[in-house]
């Protein structure tokens, strides 16, 4: 029976000894190691929460880099239909302005044209009359010295005409 | 495979060793005829003694010798060696080691009448050195810890090795055990349980060592476990909160069971004391006779010498194959108990700082 009581001296020695390792432990041991690790544990946390949120700020710039490139593809595809409207409408115009200048240019050149002819017309008549005047003159020098030929031809010319109007 | 065929290959050869030891033993006169006195090999090892015994060889002792330190009520303190009592053949200054009777195997004196008394006694026995051995390596290993923790910033690395062995023992008791059973005011509660849980861990491990360092029955000793006890009923009954009291004194029972003879009162207030009892009794009990199993099961190898050699060789076969389970048994029985005890701590404290429980009351 002598296990089932505790002995003094036992006792005594193992409240002392207890007793300082309790007070070592719980002063300078336990809660310096649960509070390193809650200390690791809040570490690992943070690291989380912002390595969480540089991905976010990582999509986000993603996402905004997208847009703008999307934006800047639209800028240029408008900038390339503006540059293609302007050409067709410099074209266009140059083409009308062409076509009145051409129309202008043709229509001064028929006026000239005209009055040329017509100058060059009267010039022709001028000469026709003077030639025929001059021929006139000849012939009738050389076939009117008689008087009978004279006549014949006064005639024939009078009845010409007179047929001609007819 | 070949382990095991390894550690048959030793075992036979142990046994043709131990038939040889028997053959010499047969020449030897001196000890043919001893009787084994197993009562005595298993309780001397278990108990407490004043010097630290190691081995014979031959007919000598081999003891480391402890200090004495005693006041006698005639002749004041007396500090000195127990080797002085071999010495001085048996009896220093009046003092005796008691061969029999009330006070056997303890220091004790005469008084004027001649009657037997037991001085104040706070000598250094074997376990009171063992205690001061285990403490030492158990404030070692947290410290150094501790000191691991210091010497690296949290944001640099975490503990591998020892330290991280440490880490994730503590951090099992502390997370699964301490805040799974008190709740939320935890961290009050978790340096005493922790200190509770690594001392009772390291003296049961140290205890299962059969040699000098360890090899001291400290945790199966009652005083111990007494005063662990005593720490955890203090912690509960006096950090108890009020609805802790109010269950005790004034339960939630039929008020039959309460009003002419308080019943329901006494018996909780009974459970007050039985729970630490219980918790000193299981620790005290498990690992007592964890160490006289171990202690019977070796000590048939020498029971059975005078037998012959092919009994001898072959139950002491039998006591090492068993010596061999018990001793593993009982590394898995020193983690259990330190768990179990730390736990069931934690569950009483857990009882002592719950919540008032509202509306269920049973009428």
């Amino acid at each position: 029976m002598s296990l089932l009581i505790p002995d003094s001296g036992l006792l005594f020695w193992m409240v002392i000894v207890f007793g300082i390792v309790f007070v070592i432990l719980a002063k300078y041991g336990f809660p310096m190691i649960t509070g390193m690790v809650d200390e690791r544990k809040q570490y690992i946390d943070q690291s989380l929460l912002a390595a969480r949120e540089a991905n976010e700020q990582l999509a986000n710039i993603k996402s905004d880099s997208e847009a703008i490139l999307a934006k800047a593809h639209e800028e240029q595809a408008r900038i390339l239909k503006e540059a293609v409207a302007t050409r067709e409408r410099i074209l266009k115009e140059a083409k009308t302005q062409a076509q009145v200048e051409g129309q202008k240019l043709l229509d001064e050149a028929k006026r000239q044209i005209r009055a040329e002819k017509d100058s060059a017309v009267s010039d022709i008549r001028r000469q026709v009359a003077v030639l025929s005047v001059d021929i006139a003159e000849k012939v009738l020098r050389k076939n009117l010295d008689d008087e009978k030929k004279q006549m014949e031809m006064i005639d024939r010319l009078l009845d010409e005409l007179t047929v001609s109007k007819h | 495979m070949r382990s095991i065929r390894y550690i048959g290959a030793i075992l036979a050869l142990l046994v043709v060793f131990l038939q040889e030891a028997n053959a010499g033993e047969e020449t030897d006169t001196g000890l043919k005829n001893r009787q084994v006195d197993v009562n005595e090999i298993v309780f001397g090892h278990i108990g407490d003694s004043y010097e630290w015994h190691i081995t014979d060889i031959g007919a000598t002792p081999v003891a480391i010798p402890l200090p004495v330190i005693v006041k006698s009520n005639r002749t004041g303190w007396h500090i000195f060696l127990s080797s002085r009592f071999e010495e001085e053949n048996g009896e220093y200054k009046g003092l005796y080691i008691a061969k029999e009777g009330e006070y056997k195997g303890k220091i004790v004196e005469k008084d004027a009448n001649g009657r037997e008394v037991k001085p104040l006694d706070i000598s250094i026995t074997k376990n009171v050195a063992g205690l001061f051995i285990n403490s030492t390596i158990l404030v070692i290993l947290v410290l150094g810890c501790a000191r691991w923790y210091r010497r690296h910033p949290v944001e640099k690395e975490a503990p591998k090795g020892i330290v991280g062995m440490m880490e994730a023992c503590i951090l099992s008791i502390n997370e699964d055990v301490i805040r799974g059973c008190i709740g939320k005011d935890y961290r009050r509660y978790s340096p005493y349980l922790l200190t509770a849980f690594f001392f009772i861990l390291v003296n049961n491990l140290m205890g299962l060592i059969p040699f000098f360092p360890g090899g001291a029955n400290i945790t199966g000793n009652i005083a111990i476990t007494l005063v662990l006890a005593v720490c955890t009923f203090l912690a509960v009954n006096i950090w108890g909160n009020k609805e802790y009291w109010k269950e005790i004194l004034w339960p939630d029972v039929p008020w039959w069971l309460k009003v002419p003879f308080p019943m329901m009162p006494v018996i909780e207030l009974f459970g007050i004391f039985t729970k630490p009892f219980a918790l000193m009794i299981r620790l005290f009990a498990n690992m007592m006779a964890g160490h006289a199993a171990i202690l019977s099961l070796i000590s048939i190898i020498f029971i059975t010498a005078n037998m012959g050699p092919l009994i001898n060789g072959s139950m002491g076969l039998v006591a090492v194959v068993f010596g061999i389970f018990m001793t593993a048994l009982e590394l898995l029985v020193a983690f259990i108990q330190a768990y179990v005890f730390t736990m069931l701590s934690a569950v009483f404290i857990g009882l002592s700082r719950q919540e008032a429980h509202g509306g269920k009351e049973i009428r």
